[in-house]
């Protein structure tokens, strides 16, 4: 039992938090420079090393397709997004599409206007789809661990930012962090976030080894994870007073992702479905 | 990161589940988890003498010297079988630690192995009346007499206090003192004169803590624990060995709660989305916890020191046993009126939802618990 990352992908995730502190928005091609792309299509890497990544692209807010390309999981130059729940993210930033039913088609048809606003979800235009590698149930996979690490990285940025704010910030000649109104709340969006970081991980695991409870662990950390993503930036929103309800905060941007990751594949209840049945029937 | 067990740890496992199957005394499943009395001395005595009474305690006090991945698998295993835990939880969590930790050689010789082997059952002497989450306000008297101390004064809510040999107890050592730097801390003979026991009927209908009234007790010099005015010190040991090393026990104990929810809802084949949800929320719950433990537990195993991560587990145990309780009092409906209806009211889950709303209190209160996560994991203002 060796419930921790490497030391190796200790030094990949101290790396990525700097380059993305000084970078926040970059390219695919700045992300290829770093021998990122494609990290899961060799054997040097694993979805472990990969999930790294995906949490700290998640507590940057980045607004790329890197995730969506890499759990796609297609060969070639190309850069995929993936279509979720009828929307394709980021869809005028990638060349193709993959697609539920396992088929690839070129990135065309409408962006739409979006509540968050990185995320630039289009509606794809079906034309000329082509059969694509591997099979949905891993893309689907891959894919609820990576928005569960990303929720966790979302979670406790929202967290972080409150802490500091109620360390600093004063009313009725007192750090509003010491009362107890203000720290419980925090204390209790630290604490979701935690255990759900501890889910996501091992989602992150699960699907790294094929493990035989891989769908338990990714509907675990996905429902949980995302519902502990908004929860953290409410409580985030909510200790920040009049200044975290401001659109010059960063705090509704986190926010805006955390909702949608909660909603993205399905809804917490929908994946809980999943596990009663599981639970139920067997 | 690696979740399966090594060769040692399966190993280990293979062991005890053997040591179960061999030596479980039948009809315990039932009873498991009940009651804390229903855990029977000579079920305990086999742990001890297994060794897995003391797996992580050091060799050359009667333990294993067992890595905590072993006590891990060992409670888990424990869960599995719905078998009862060993019945000294004060001796073994609290009292054992602390005088591995404070103790004199004759000290640990004369009550690590005792408690071990359940030869001796302690109890804690925290509380009082008018000192509950504030501790340093304890007034028991505990004067030195020279030859001996004088112990004067009442203690509330003692746990185990009507069958134990021995308390852990924090009283008033030096009156003149600033605030935890009067108390001091010793262990008391309950069965030494002047000891009173009166036991409390809780919540349930069930006396399963007690007052223990203290008048002129004379408690040798040799039983204080670390020095006269270092009670603070020393109870903060006990503390965080309740809190501490109660994680895995705590999911075991929800481990077998969920299970028997589960067992429950299918045997009352529930259909309901709403219901099926919740139920699927507390097996998500279970394993957020679980794998927390395992953080911590690793992060224990590489430092010495258990992770930040693990020390909101107790605040999250409580409100999911509370939480879960009441589910299983809703999944039987009308029955859940009954305590000894048959069939699905056994009073099991009345029991323990009743049972349940101590959690939030003990070792600690949920909003003391918040404030100790806010201060020292946080780093937040103090908010006294
Ligand atoms: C089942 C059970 C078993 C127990 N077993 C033992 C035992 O074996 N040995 C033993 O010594 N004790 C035992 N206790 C006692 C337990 O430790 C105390 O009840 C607990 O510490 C709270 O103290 P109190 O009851 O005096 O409540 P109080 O401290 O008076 O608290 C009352 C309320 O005020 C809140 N409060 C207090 N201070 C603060 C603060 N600073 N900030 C915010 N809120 C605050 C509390 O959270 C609580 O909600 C047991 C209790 C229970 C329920």
């Amino acid at each position: 039992m060796d419930f921790a990352f490497t030391s190796e992908q200790d030094d990949l995730r101290r790396e990525a938090r700097a380059f993305l502190e000084a970078t926040p928005s970059p390219s695919m091609e700045q992300l290829a420079e770093l021998g990122w792309v494609g990290i899961l299509q060799g054997d040097d890497f694993t979805f472990l090393d990969a999930s790294v990544l995906f949490e700290e692209l998640g507590r940057a807010l980045y607004d790329g397709p890197f995730a969506l390309n890499e759990v796609a999981g297609q060969p070639g130059d190309d850069v995929w997004s993936i279509e979720i729940d009828g929307f394709v993210p980021h869809l005028d930033k990638v060349t193709r599409v993959l697609t539920p039913d396992m088929r690839g088609t070129k990135a065309q048809g409408d962006t739409l206007a979006t509540v968050d606003e990185t995320l630039g979800l289009g509606r794809l235009s079906r034309n000329g789809a082509e059969a694509a590698q591997g099979e949905w149930v891993d893309v689907r996979r891959r894919l609820l661990a990576a928005l569960a690490l990303e929720a966790v990285g979302i979670g406790s940025k929202a967290i972080e930012l409150a802490l500091a704010y109620a360390s600093e910030r004063e009313q009725f000649g007192k750090k509003i962090g010491s009362y107890q109104a203000i720290s419980h709340s925090l204390v209790d969006g630290y604490v979701a976030v935690e255990l759900s970081r501890s889910l996501a991980y091992w989602a992150a695991w699960s699907v790294a080894e094929n493990d035989e409870q891989v769908d338990l662990a990714v509907a675990a950390a996905k429902s949980q994870a995302s519902e502990a993503a908004v929860l953290a930036c409410e409580k985030s929103i909510q200790a920040h007073g009049g200044v975290g309800f401001t659109w010059e905060h960063p705090l509704h941007r986190y926010y805006k992702r955390a909702l949608w990751l909660e909603g993205a594949l399905g809804y917490g209840r929908e994946h809980r479905a999943e596990v009663a049945e599981y639970l139920l029937s067997s | 990161m690696e979740l399966r067990d090594t060769p040692d740890e399966a190993a280990f496992r293979e062991g005890v589940r053997e040591f179960i199957a061999q030596n479980l005394p039948s009809g315990s499943k039932q009873r498991s988890a009940r009651r804390f009395e229903d855990a029977d001395r000579d079920w305990s005595r086999k742990l001890g003498e297994a060794g897995y009474a003391g797996l992580t305690w050091p060799k050359e006090y009667g333990g294993a010297g067992a890595p905590y991945s072993h006590q891990a698998i060992y409670l888990e295993e424990l869960a599995e079988a719905e078998a009862p835990s060993h019945l000294g939880v004060i001796g073994l969590g609290m009292a054992g630690p602390t005088i591995i930790a404070w103790g004199t050689p004759e000290q640990k010789e004369r009550y690590l192995s005792k408690i071990l082997m359940a030869d001796e059952i302690w109890c804690q002497g925290f509380s009082e009346p008018d000192a509950g989450s504030d501790l340093a306000a304890s007034r028991t008297r505990i004067e030195d007499q020279g030859d001996h101390f004088l112990v004067n004064g009442q203690k509330a809510w003692s746990s185990f206090a009507h069958i134990a040999d021995f308390c852990i107890l924090i009283g008033l050592g030096l009156p003149d003192e600033p605030r935890y730097k009067n108390l001091t801390y010793v262990i008391v003979d309950m069965h030494a004169p002047g000891v009173e026991v009166r036991p409390l009927v809780q919540i349930t209908g069930h006396p399963e803590f007690n007052e223990i009234f203290f008048t002129d007790v004379q408690v040798p010099k040799e039983n204080v624990l670390g020095a006269v005015g270092d009670g603070w010190q020393v109870a903060m040991t006990t503390l965080l060995h309740e809190r501490g090393t109660l994680g895995f026990a705590l999911s075991a104990t929800l481990d077998v709660a969920v299970r028997k929810l589960v067992a429950l809802a299918k045997d009352r084949n529930v259909t309901d989305p709403i219901l099926r949800d919740r139920i699927a929320r507390e097996w998500v719950e279970l394993q957020a916890l679980k794998y927390t433990n395992y953080r911590s537990l690793t992060t224990l195993t590489k430092t010495g020191i258990p992770g930040p991560e693990g020390s909101a587990s107790k605040l999250v145990w409580s409100e999911n046993n509370q939480r879960l309780t009441k589910l299983a009092l809703e999944i039987l409906g009308s029955h859940a009126q009954l305590t000894d209806g048959g069939g699905y009211a056994d009073g099991y889950w009345q029991y323990q939802q009743l049972r349940s709303r101590g959690n939030t209190i003990e070792a600690g209160t949920s909003e003391i618990l918040r404030n100790i996560v806010a201060e020292r994991v946080l780093g937040l203002p103090r908010s006294r």
